[in-house]
């Protein structure tokens, strides 16, 4: 008894939140919905009454897992899930979500959480895959064609990461035996597939385009919600078990540019959002190959206001979808009218994402842009400044601008549901007082902070880089250079499975018919062939079917007998 | 603001703050305004620099307007090439 008693009162809030999600599905529609949203804040003061230590230590398989490790990098990445999910549900009430859904939404957190505070990486697989399941439910429940087949690409690329993170997990626990979750690095054996596996799933270039590609297929409280978790579990796990990998920093670089100009392009703005989450994860990716104690920081800290900024103006975004029934920006604008209190949350994250003083941006991304100046990545600092002015563009200015802003479409729109805004007030509230009072966040971070934002020559610098950015889009604007919102497709990296590998599967399958076609038309000609000289051979002038004589049959037969009596006795 | 913006949704088809060209251009104004200022703030402060060229007069500024302009054209000249109509993937399946 006593074991039990250890093994389950401390036990995982993400496990908590799981055995949630099974009871939601029992209880009725509307107390389900609000049970989503009360479970969550009632573990955030869960967590906050426990120490740093190992918890729930139970032994399978003749391992030991540790299902609930508590220290200081768990603990912010936990309670910004927890944030999350509480602020994503209480969204969700104004979305008429099913009960199904809620249960999803409560798994998927639920999921990610208990992964998060796994201490052995059994216990980080598991969980990691209850989530990508639960997951996918999200996007289904659009129920959409388009829903339906992006929530496959989405499975296939999840799944496959999954059966990577296996393979890695085996190699490397039967070349170390020791599967706990701590520092890998690339040289230990199974390292490189662990680190592909983190990377797909951390949506790192060329593996990217599953986020883009699902994330806005989801429903409209399910985009909010998936935007917070497996890409920010991933970056935690990169953080635990990759920190100063240097191949990090150039493909974090990498990240925080191209998608930028797919940013600006893109016609749906939830999108947009997805493709500016890939910047955003870019910068946590580059934080953590630099690896300095700043420069984690700074990538945990980022990760952390990143969730809060991006679901705020998802939020916006849904609701905007929710009223007008569209999100293409060649459809929108004029909205502030109509939607004033959305627009204006809408403008806090976006000023929150374009790293503005005051807001939480500011205080996080710098940490990372100035590890970079610190350890002299010169060119990698650039592509953060750089970054960073692009940000400004397609969420700072985009987003706010093309639907609430630009020439009025028209739309007869109310403003959000109550349970909407207030979502939207809290999560705007959040960047604003990270912003004004970083201590608040600074505090809770993994390694003790000696960074100050609000120096003076950091605060100039930010708004100079930032406002001739914006001085460029408004003369760009003034002189018709940029870009009109026209409604369309741009091409990623899925046109490749989704064209390119179609193509091939077609071309393949043509050619491979044809083959066929040859081999089995010479094959039925030999075989008629042989039939038919067979046919000769025994037709009636056939040699087969002749009837001979009785005599030469005999003598035939003398004959051959006296054969083998010669030979028999010679 | 705020106020301003709900005072007016109480009559639909009142014209809206923004839809005022005046109080448009009374905005870019105010971005040009900032802009000069920050670009004479240079003379006013301590730089701390992690490199040699960030010391140069306005780096941020220049750099943030010159790559931004970049970014706009390059995004132009990348779209000529990866945008298909709406429903391109819609059609094969």
């Amino acid at each position: 008894m006593t074991a039990a008693a250890e093994i389950l009162l401390p036990l995982n809030p993400g496990i908590w939140l799981i055995v949630g999600a099974l009871i939601a599905v029992l209880l009725p529609q509307t107390l389900s919905r609000w049970f989503a949203v009360i479970l969550p804040v009632f573990l955030i003061a869960f967590l906050f009454s426990l120490n740093f230590d190992n918890y729930g230590a139970i032994s399978f398989l003749n391992y030991n897992l540790e299902t609930f490790r508590l220290d200081s990098l768990s603990r912010i990445f936990g309670l910004i899930f927890l944030i999350a999910s509480a602020l994503g549900n209480l969204y969700a009430l104004g979305d008429d979500v099913n009960k199904l859904q809620c249960s999803a939404a409560l798994a998927y957190a639920g999921g990610t959480i208990a992964a998060v505070f796994a201490g052995d990486m059994i216990t980080l697989f598991i969980f990691f895959e209850i989530a990508t399941i639960a997951s996918v439910f999200l996007i289904w429940a659009r129920r959409t064609e388009r829903a339906f087949t992006a929530g496959m690409r989405y499975l296939i690329f999840q799944i496959g990461a999954g059966v990577i993170l296996l393979a890695g997990l085996l190699v490397h626990v039967s070349a170390t035996g020791s599967i706990d979750f701590d520092k890998i690095g690339l040289d230990a054996s199974g390292g490189i597939l662990i680190l592909t596996a983190f990377g797909i799933k951390s949506a790192f270039p060329l593996v990217h385009n599953w986020l883009q590609d699902a994330y806005p297929e989801a429903t409209i409280s399910g985009t909010v919600i998936l935007s917070g978790f497996t890409t920010k579990l991933a970056i935690y796990a990169l953080a635990r078990s990759y920190a100063g990998t240097e191949i990090l920093i150039w493909i974090g670089a990498v990240m925080a540019v191209f998608p930028i100009f797919y940013a600006i392009i893109e016609n749906d703005l939830r999108r947009v959002l997805t493709y500016s989450l890939n910047v955003q994860l870019g910068f946590m990716v580059v934080g953590i190959g630099i690896g300095t104690e700043i420069a984690l920081n700074g990538a945990v800290s980022h990760a952390v206001v990143h969730i809060l900024y991006k679901a705020l103006l998802l939020m916006s975004m849904g609701a905007v979808l929710l009223r007008t029934g569209t999100c293409n920006a060649s459809e929108l604008g004029g909205l502030v009218k109509t939607m004033p209190w959305t627009a204006a949350f809408c403008i806090v994250g976006a000023i929150s994402a374009s790293a503005f003083p005051l807001f939480s941006g500011f205080i996080s991304k710098s940490m990372i842009i100035t590890a970079a100046g610190e350890q002299g990545y010169w060119i990698i600092w650039l592509i953060l400044l750089f970054a960073s002015a692009g940000v400004l563009y397609h969420s700072g200015i985009r987003i706010p601008y093309f639907a609430f802003f630009s020439e009025d479409k028209g739309h007869d729109a109310k403003e959000a549901p109550r349970p909407m805004l207030l979502a939207m007030c809290i999560a705007a509230f959040l960047c604003v007082i990270i912003g004004v009072f970083p201590a608040l966040l600074y505090t809770m971070l993994p390694f003790p902070v000696d960074y100050d934002p609000y120096t003076v020559y950091h605060v100039i610098n930010q708004l100079q880089l930032l406002m001739f950015a914006a001085l460029a889009f408004t003369v760009l604007k003034l002189i018709n250079i940029y870009p009109s919102d026209i409604q369309g497709t741009n091409l990623d990296t899925d046109w490749f499975y989704r064209k390119g590998l179609m193509a091939l599967i077609i071309f393949s399958n043509r050619h491979i018919n044809t083959g066929c076609r040859v081999v089995c038309d010479s094959a039925v000609g030999i075989i008629s062939k042989i039939i038919n000289s067979l046919k000769l051979l025994g037709n009636n002038d056939g040699i087969l079917s002749r009837t001979p004589a009785l005599g030469s049959s005999i003598a035939w037969i003398s004959s051959l007998l006296l054969l083998v009596l010669l030979l028999r006795f010679a | 603001m705020e106020n301003k913006v709900q005072e007016d949704y109480k009559v639909k088809d009142e014209l809206h703050w923004f839809d005022n060209k005046r109080n448009i251009r009374r905005i870019i104004y105010t971005i040009y305004a900032i802009c000069a200022v920050l670009f004479l703030a240079e003379f006013f402060y301590h730089k701390h620099a992690f490199f040699s060229f960030d010391t140069w007069f306005s780096f941020y500024a220049i750099y943030g307007f010159i790559m931004s302009v970049g970014l706009v054209i390059g995004a132009k000249v990348i779209r000529i090439f990866l945008m298909r109509r709406e429903h391109y993937y819609d059609s094969s399946s």
